[in-house]
């Protein structure tokens, strides 16, 4: 059964309309948009970096969250495509006063756009904008909240796939702040639907969601254990106000017990890489020397990028019919 | 209509009586004149057919908001609520401006008494704007019509403060309404702290954020002597808590949503915003846990806890979307299908809707006997209807029942014997 958070995603035919969430997505669409990233990753290396799949679209970067990388790579895979790409750095009130989300998104509809690249700090932005616009339009969720980064998890598996070879039978950890990560969330159910043998949390209990192992995980606070012959180490980024709540006491500690070390980095497998979705906090939960060491394969994963949107773009967005 | 009134051939069900019998109900000069057996000297000018229907005693709702008291929409509230069968409504204190003054108290009554409809019976806030610092004039509050205090969903951080409340509202004997929350754990949490919270990633709502409020509030009503009535119960722990209670003997009782006995988290699927309310929904077990404290009477009362919105209300992301369902008209109907499904007895249900909010507010209402003010409804348990924005009266269409069809629609509700709702379908 298609979970009720993935069901908005696909058409009437069963063909996926929006990419709001990993969650409910088959494998065959997943594998799909992977070889179609491969098909795109030599563009950056031509003379002429453009194809003219979405020529005539309007795109709307609609980011009501700033965000430097997200937004270009987005840009360039749009420019790519040869769609017309128009970039909005909205401020939004969060109270019913104001425009709302809903009618920004309606208003800009009204202009003819074909595809919204959604940013938000609410959990479930993307599903409500992509719920209240009319049917030809698609969506792209680009982050909302806590809840989901898609195409964030998708180049990751992009990576992986590359350096790897594939990601069936992989054991990865995930380890920092998973308790508001929407990138870890997406990163565990990519993992899971494209086959990784073993999946691991790793953080303190403040930082683990409850009944995190209801996604599919194992959760442990121990970089040991967690580390232990994992192919792939994904650190995620610790933000600084995390310590003024209380979820964490410092930085000091946090590195002592949490920051990738190559002291600790050893526990892995002799082959493991190390990913980070950025932007890295050196010396927090990262030391510089594994961020740009030889496993690291963070620069990697931002080249990826721009192949795995454009592949994500053409997917949605692929035979889609005129606009009448 | 100063005539008699009779209600014949419908199955009057009061609980306080002990009643569960197809009954003739004669009513006169706004009061039961007799049950089954016709008075002396009564004229009966008009005669009511409830054959097929239940009479029920005018439902009590503990728990309903009105939105901005100082404004415009109290008489379609009221309304609505008689077309729900309820005939006395429990207003908290959580209005705009705040119930803190009796001066504010005879407001509301005043303008709730103009429609004719439901009455009202304010909760008087138990600190001075809910702010949790100072008392408000307690017995004041309660000779303007208050029949409880509260502090609506803000707790009383001061301990001590909230000591001094329960023990000051305990001289007049008036009861404490507690929601409890636990300010910091509660802090901006939008949904139960779970599987859902976690996959949706949405800011989590602990448990102990309800069962620290009941733990705290009953250390304090233990050594206050005050009489304390826990609003809004959510989660299985706090209904052990207050079995516990109750069987130390603390005279102490509870109530619950009726929406909880019929929903979970799980409900609110692709962040459904019509399903946030606060406390919020938690998991199928609290859910089957406070259907069995109804059953067991460790929760006496079922309630609407009805807030009305606008439907740009909802129309935002789940975490700044409004709380709440508006459920007035959705509350006997929703009880009933507990009692269909045999989860509950019918005497208990219709109870929890009538003598038991009657007697933890302190009023003779809430049943049939004779002498007592005709307020009652007839409920059709057999028809079929559809809440939606042609069928609901309240201003509040938020609703996850709204395109659902339920079974079972009151027909007729009196309130002092006059009809403040009749069915336009029923031709009653």
């Amino acid at each position: 059964m298609i979970p009720a958070d993935s069901a908005i995603q696909f058409d009437r035919n069963g063909k996926l309309k929006h990419f709001l969430t990993i969650s409910g997505l088959p494998r065959a669409v997943l594998t799909g948009m992977l070889d179609t990233a491969e098909s795109f990753a030599g563009f950056g290396q031509r003379e002429i970096k453009k194809v003219p799949l979405l020529r005539g679209k309007t795109m709307v970067n609609l980011f009501f969250e700033p965000s430097t990388r997200t937004r270009t790579t987005f840009e360039i895979a749009g420019k790519r495509l040869s769609a017309d790409v128009i970039n909005l750095n909205a401020a939004r009130l969060s109270t019913s006063k104001g425009e709302s989300i809903i009618d920004t998104a309606r208003t800009l509809e009204a202009m003819h756009t074909d595809l919204f690249v959604v940013r938000d700090s609410a959990s479930g932005a993307a599903h409500l904008i992509a719920a209240h616009l009319p049917d030809h339009v698609r969506v792209i969720n680009a982050g909302d909240g806590r809840h989901a980064h898609p195409t964030q998890a998708m180049l990751d598996m992009f990576t992986i796939r590359r350096v790897k070879g594939g990601i069936k039978g992989l054991k990865v950890a995930i380890i920092g702040d998973v308790l508001h990560s929407r990138v870890a969330r997406s990163q565990i159910q990519a993992l899971n639907t494209l086959g990784a043998e073993q999946i691991r949390v790793v953080g303190p209990r403040t930082l683990i969601p409850t009944e995190i192992e209801t996604m599919g995980v194992a959760a442990t606070s121990d970089m040991r254990e967690g580390l232990r012959g994992v192919d792939v180490v994904i650190m995620l980024r610790l933000q600084r106000e995390r310590m003024d709540g209380q979820l964490v006491p410092s930085e000091q500690e946090y590195f002592n017990r949490y920051g990738l070390t190559g002291d600790k980095l050893r526990y892995a497998d002799r082959d493991a890489v190390v990913m980070h979705p950025g932007p890295i906090n050196r010396g927090l939960e990262i030391a510089s020397d594994v961020a740009d060491g030889s496993r690291s394969v963070i620069l990697q994963q931002v080249t990826c990028g721009i192949a795995v949107r454009m592949a994500v773009m053409a997917t949605l967005m692929g035979g889609s019919e005129e606009r009448p | 209509m100063t005539a008699g009134l009779v209600i014949q051939g419908g199955r009057v069900i009061d609980p306080a009586n002990a009643i569960d019998a197809v009954r003739d109900v004669y009513i006169s000069r706004g009061k039961i004149a007799g049950i089954g057996r016709k008075p002396k000297a009564f004229g009966a000018a008009q005669r009511i057919d409830a054959a097929g229907l239940l009479v029920l005693p005018g439902l009590i709702d503990l728990c309903a908001r009105l939105r901005e008291a100082g404004e415009a929409p109290l008489d379609s509230e009221t309304r609505a609520a008689a077309g729900g069968g309820i005939t006395r409504m429990v207003c908290p204190p959580d209005t705009t401006p705040v119930i803190d003054t009796p001066a504010m108290v005879r407001m509301i009554q005043s303008r709730a008494g103009a429609g004719g409809f439901a009455r009202i019976h304010p909760l008087g806030a138990l600190t001075a704007g809910l702010g949790g610092e100072r008392l408000t004039d307690m017995a004041l509050l309660m000779d303007a019509g208050c029949v409880g205090l509260s502090n609506g969903l803000r707790a009383v951080e001061n301990t001590l403060v909230m000591r001094r409340a329960m023990q000051y509202a305990s001289t007049y004997d008036l009861p404490v309404f507690v929601t409890p929350r636990d300010p910091w754990l509660h802090g901006n949490g939008v949904v139960h702290e779970g599987e859902i919270s976690t996959r949706l990633g949405l800011p989590a709502i602990p448990e102990a954020a309800e069962t620290v409020g009941v733990a705290r509030d009953l250390a304090l009503m233990e050594t206050s002597g005050a009489r304390a009535h826990f609003h809004l119960l959510s989660s299985a722990r706090a209904v052990e808590m207050l079995a516990e209670a109750k069987a130390r003997g603390l005279p102490v009782t509870a109530s619950v949503a009726v929406h909880h006995l019929h929903l979970n988290e799980t409900h609110i699927g692709a962040f459904d915003a019509r399903y946030k309310v606060f406390p919020p929904l938690r998991t199928a077990r609290d859910q089957r846990a406070l259907v069995r404290g109804v059953e067991d009477g460790i929760i006496s009362a079922i309630c609407s806890d009805h807030q009305p919105h606008g439907a740009d209300a909802k129309l935002a992301p789940f975490a700044e979307a409004a709380p709440g369902i508006a459920g007035l008209e959705t509350l006997l109907p929703l009880t009933m299908r507990l009692v269909d499904d045999g989860a509950l007895p019918l005497p208990t249900a219709v109870a929890a809707l009538t003598a038991n909010p009657a007697a933890i507010i302190g009023i003779d209402a809430g049943h049939l006997g004779v002498g007592a003010a005709a307020d009652l409804c007839l409920f059709d348990p057999r028809r079929e209807w559809t809440p939606g924005a042609d069928t609901l009266l309240s201003s509040g269409k938020n609703t996850p029942w709204c395109g659902q069809p339920l079974r079972g629609k009151v027909t007729l509700t009196l309130v002092g014997g006059k009809a403040a709702y009749r069915d336009p379908a029923s031709g009653g």
